[in-house]
Order: structure tokens, then sequence, then C-alpha cells
């Protein structure tokens, strides 16, 4: 069973890293974070910041557009392609073919990550007169960046199972959209009453919650990011993605493929 | 066929199960993630700059900007916050994002002029926001009623809220009530009836809860302040008559200097001190009041 999550993991990657639209993002990541410096010459004292803010939010960024536009087609592109079929007939079951399918998407992201990261720390070493010892808290913002690609993943590839590729790509990123709003959406539920309330409740706990997975404005401000924040991000961004590849493997498990 | 319906099994399970944990675990990083700076902090303090990234948004973006003006406030007021630093900049972001939204001029200067921890103590500040919704609303006549309050209220400044009611009064379709005002502003500014009056017309003009309650326990205090003056004046009556303070309101109701016990608008009966002076039970049921409280003025 490992095998062969592994092998269609593997294949994923390969597929993933021979995309053209990969490499056109992470070469337009790394200039936007080269040209931050431009930005911070602009205003006072800010060069930094301004470095940290648009380095991290165009890694983030840039990382849900890459995991939307290669997730969306993932089944389909196999379903269309007919290799789904081949796959299929082999002793591979539908769910090892979409376990599969997520763990090669977000290796490839992870990947992507650490590359895009590593042009940000070189950025910084360069434009940011070097790295200091409370650099080191810019690896958990990075680290949330990487918890955040696993639940857009999985939700891309829950919407995959069952949509088009341009509907599963407007839907997972209405969903990253409003997830990075789930403190506010938590605000309103408080403020709202009766069924709007539950309404709103049970939508702000539904969503992915991304707003706390996001903390580059407390790390560019070198504010700590306590260890139970990390543990329960991490809690949070796996059980909720197992949930949606479950959830993705339930409707393709039940889907007509003649 | 069962094996495949033993897989469906473990994957529903798996779900809800997983789907559980991630809502417990969202719930737990809700409670103990510490308030982040985003709170205190305006990245993005010019609106100019703003209103090019909106792409054209603009509206949508000074609705976000109001509501999140709203929750800023109402989440200081609940803490009893004594500093409400990033409530003028998010009135002003909104109001340059929409000069039309007329709701962030009018409660946003009630928020911001409000003594702490009512409100933020900026009288001034609530001034200069009411100015400009004028120049970009002038035909907008309610912003001069609550120009006017804040000068009488916070500012103290009964010049200035006499010439707010006036050019009020001037714009065409102002109701007659606010030439009313001008009027009364200039006889009796700093009577007590002409406060009630203002309250009056805030608690019937606005929509804001918080804004409709503040006015109400304003003006029920103004209601207590009268009556312990006007029962301090009978205990008075009383003790030039008896020769000395009554022991009870029994006592005044046998003189005929009442007809019964008085009751706050609580229904409970004011307290007669040992002095004279009279309290009400409860002084925490009436924030405002300026008499009848141990901690209030005689």
């Amino acid at each position: 069973m490992i095998a062969r999550i592994g092998s269609i993991g593997f294949n994923t990657f390969r597929e993933a890293v021979r995309d053209r639209v990969l490499y056109n993002l992470i070469v337009f990541v790394l200039l936007l974070v080269a040209s931050a410096p431009l930005f911070g010459q602009i205003s006072i004292g800010l060069e930094k910041l301004i470095l940290i803010n648009v380095g991290l939010s165009a890694i983030s960024l840039f990382g849900v557009i890459i995991a939307i536009l290669i997730g969306i087609g993932l089944v389909y592109k196999e379903i269309e392609k007919k290799t789904l079929y081949t796959i299929l007939s082999r002793p591979v079951r539908r769910w090892e073919f979409i376990v599969g399918k997520y763990l090669g998407l977000v290796l490839t992201l992870v990947v992507n990550g650490i590359l895009m990261s590593a042009g940000f720390f070189l950025a910084l070493a360069v434009f940011g007169h070097g790295l200091g010892r409370a650099d080191a808290a810019l690896l958990i913002a990075i680290y949330f960046i990487l918890l955040q690609f696993l639940i857009v993943t999985a939700i891309t590839l829950l919407f995959s199972s069952f949509s088009t590729p341009i509907f599963s790509a407007v839907f997972a990123f209405a969903f990253f959209v409003i997830g990075t709003m789930t403190d506010d959406l938590r605000s309103f539920a408080a403020a709202a009453k009766g069924i709007t309330k539950w309404l709103l409740t049970a939508a702000a706990y539904l969503v992915p919650n991304l707003s706390s997975l996001n903390v580059i404005s407390r790390v560019a401000h070198e504010r700590p990011v306590g260890g139970s924040v990390v543990l329960y991000n991490t809690m949070y961004a796996l059980l909720y993605s197992v949930a949606a590849v479950a959830a993705a493997t339930f409707i393709f498990e039940r889907r007509d493929l003649k | 066929m069962k094996g495949v319906s033993r897989t469906r099994g473990i994957i529903a399970v798996v779900l809800v199960v997983a789907l559980t944990g991630a809502i417990a675990a969202t719930y737990r990083l809700g409670s103990i993630q510490v308030q982040t700076s985003a709170d205190d902090e305006l990245y993005l303090q010019s609106s100019k700059s703003l209103k090019r990234f909106s792409l054209g948004f603009s509206g949508l973006l000074a609705d976000i900007y109001w509501t999140r003006a709203v929750q800023y406030f109402g989440a200081k007021r609940i803490a009893h916050s004594m500093h409400y630093e990033s409530l003028y900049p998010l009135l002003d972001i909104a109001t340059d994002l929409d000069p039309n939204l007329l709701v962030a001029y009018q409660d946003g200067a009630i928020f911001l002029s409000a003594a702490p921890p009512g409100g933020a103590g900026e009288p001034d500040r609530a001034v200069d926001l009411l100015e400009k919704g004028v120049r970009e609303n002038p035909d907008y006549w309610r912003f001069y009623f609550t120009l006017g309050f804040v000068h009488y209220m916070d500012r103290k400044d009964f010049a200035a809220a006499h010439n707010a009611f006036v050019r009020g009064s001037e714009v065409p379709g102002a109701l007659p009530w606010m030439r009313t005002m001008a009027a009364t502003m200039a006889e009796r500014a700093g009577e007590r009836t002409t406060a009630a009056a203002i309250w009056s017309r805030l608690f019937e003009s606005t929509q804001d809860p918080d804004i409709r309650e503040t006015a109400s326990q304003h003006l029920t205090a103004l209601r207590v302040d009268a009556e312990v003056e006007a029962l301090e004046d009978r205990v008075r009556l009383f003790r030039e008559k008896a020769g000395q303070l009554p022991g009870t309101w029994v006592d005044l109701v046998r003189f005929g200097f009442l007809r019964g016990i008085p009751l706050d608008p609580t229904g409970k009966p004011y307290r007669l001190q040992t002095d004279g002076g009279v309290q009400v039970e409860d002084p925490q049921r009436f924030p405002f009041i300026t008499h009848g409280s141990s901690s209030s003025s005689k």
C-alpha cells in the first residue's frame, strides 16, 4: 500500500516539476523578493520590514496559486487522458490514488516553498545587511505557510474530485479568501443573533482557519509566536487536511468513472 | 463489494474524527492566541494607497474599514479601555475611501467624543470628522446636529454648539426642531432641560443600539439628578419648618411635603441620608448621575 501511494506521489511530483507554469511563478516570486528593497527606499526605516512582508506574502500567495493551478488538474487530467483507467486497472485502490496525488503535490509545494524561502533569505542577507538571531522567527512564518499549502492543496483536491478545473479553481480560491478572514467571520458570528449566529459560527469553523496561520506581520515586527500556537496550528493543519482528503476520497470512491 | 463498503466506512470515520479534531484545535487556537498587533497597528495608514490597492472596490473596502472600526470600538468598550488609538485612523480611512459613508461620520463621531471608557474621549477629532462629513455631504443636515451635540456635551463650547445648530437649521430639508434647538442653545445653554432635549434627539435619530443605550442612560441620569435636587430641596424646607432633619420619608409625607415614598427610575426608593442628602439605592445602575451617589457632588 505504502509503495503504491509513494509511486503515485512521486510520479505526481515528477509531472508537476515539469510544468512550465511552476517555474514562471517561482521566478516571479524571486523577482518580487529582489525588488522589495526598491519599495523600502520609498519610506524611512522600513526597508527590512517591507522586504519581510513582501517576501513572505509573495511566497504564501504564489504557493497557494501553484497549489490551486496544479491541484485542479490532478484528477481531471487523469480522467481526460484516460490514464486513470490504466492506473485503476492495476491493484491500486481509489483512495490510494487520491492520497498519492495529494502527497505528490504537497511534496512539490514543500520543495518550491524551500526554494522560494532560500531566495528570500538570500535577499534578506544581502539587502537586510545580514541575518541575525531574531530572523530565526521567520522560519516559523515559513513553516506556517507550508502548513497553509497542506490545507489549500487538500481543499483543491476535494473540489477537483467532483468538479471541473475552472469551478475547482474558483471554489478553492474562494475558500482561501474566506479562510484568511475567519477572525472577522467569528467576530461577525459573535455579534449576530438567532439563526444567522449559528450559520456564521458553523461557517467560521468549517472553512479553513488560515488567519491563525498568518503570522507574517507578527514576525516582521520581531514579536514572538507561542509554542502552543505552533502546536495547535500544526495539529489543526494536519487534521483539517486529513478531513478534506478523506472527503475527496469519499466522493471519488462513489464517483461513476464509466 | 463488502471490501468497498468497509473502505468507505473507514474513510467516513476518518473524515468525521479529523474534522472534529480540526474544529477542536481551531477553537483552542482562538482561546490561546494572544491578540495580534493588528488591533492597534494599522500597516496601511494612507487611504490613497489603499484606494489604489482596492482596484476600484473602494466602497467595499470602506465598508470593511467601517466594520473594523465598529468592532475595534466594541472590543475596547467591553474591555473598559481608556485608549482608542486606532479609532480615528480607521474612521478617517473609511470615510476617505467612501466620502458618502454617512453612518461612519455620524456614529463614529459619537464613539470618538464620549469620555473613556465609554468612548475615545477625543471630541476635537470628532469635530474634525464631522466637519469633513459636512464638506463632503453639505446637504446632510443631521451632521450639524451631531456637531452641535459634540460641542455642547463633550467640548462644553456652547457658542460653537449654537453655531452648529444654526448652520444645520439653514440646510434645506432640515427638520424644524433644529431651529428650536438653536434658539434654546442661545437662551438656556448649560441647563438640564437643554441637555435632555439634545439627548432625546440623539436617542430618536440613531440606529446604533450602543448609542441609544448611552442616550437612554444619560436621559435617566438627568431625571435622577433633577429628582434628587428636588427631594433635597424638600428636606431643606422640612428642616426649616420642623427644626430638625427628617428621620424617614414618612416624616415628609406626614407634613405634606411628599405624596408618597419617592422611587427612582428602577422603582427602588431613594435613600434618605442622616445629613439630609438623598441617594439612589444602586448608583451602578445610573452611570452618568451627578447627584444622588456617594461619589457625586451634592
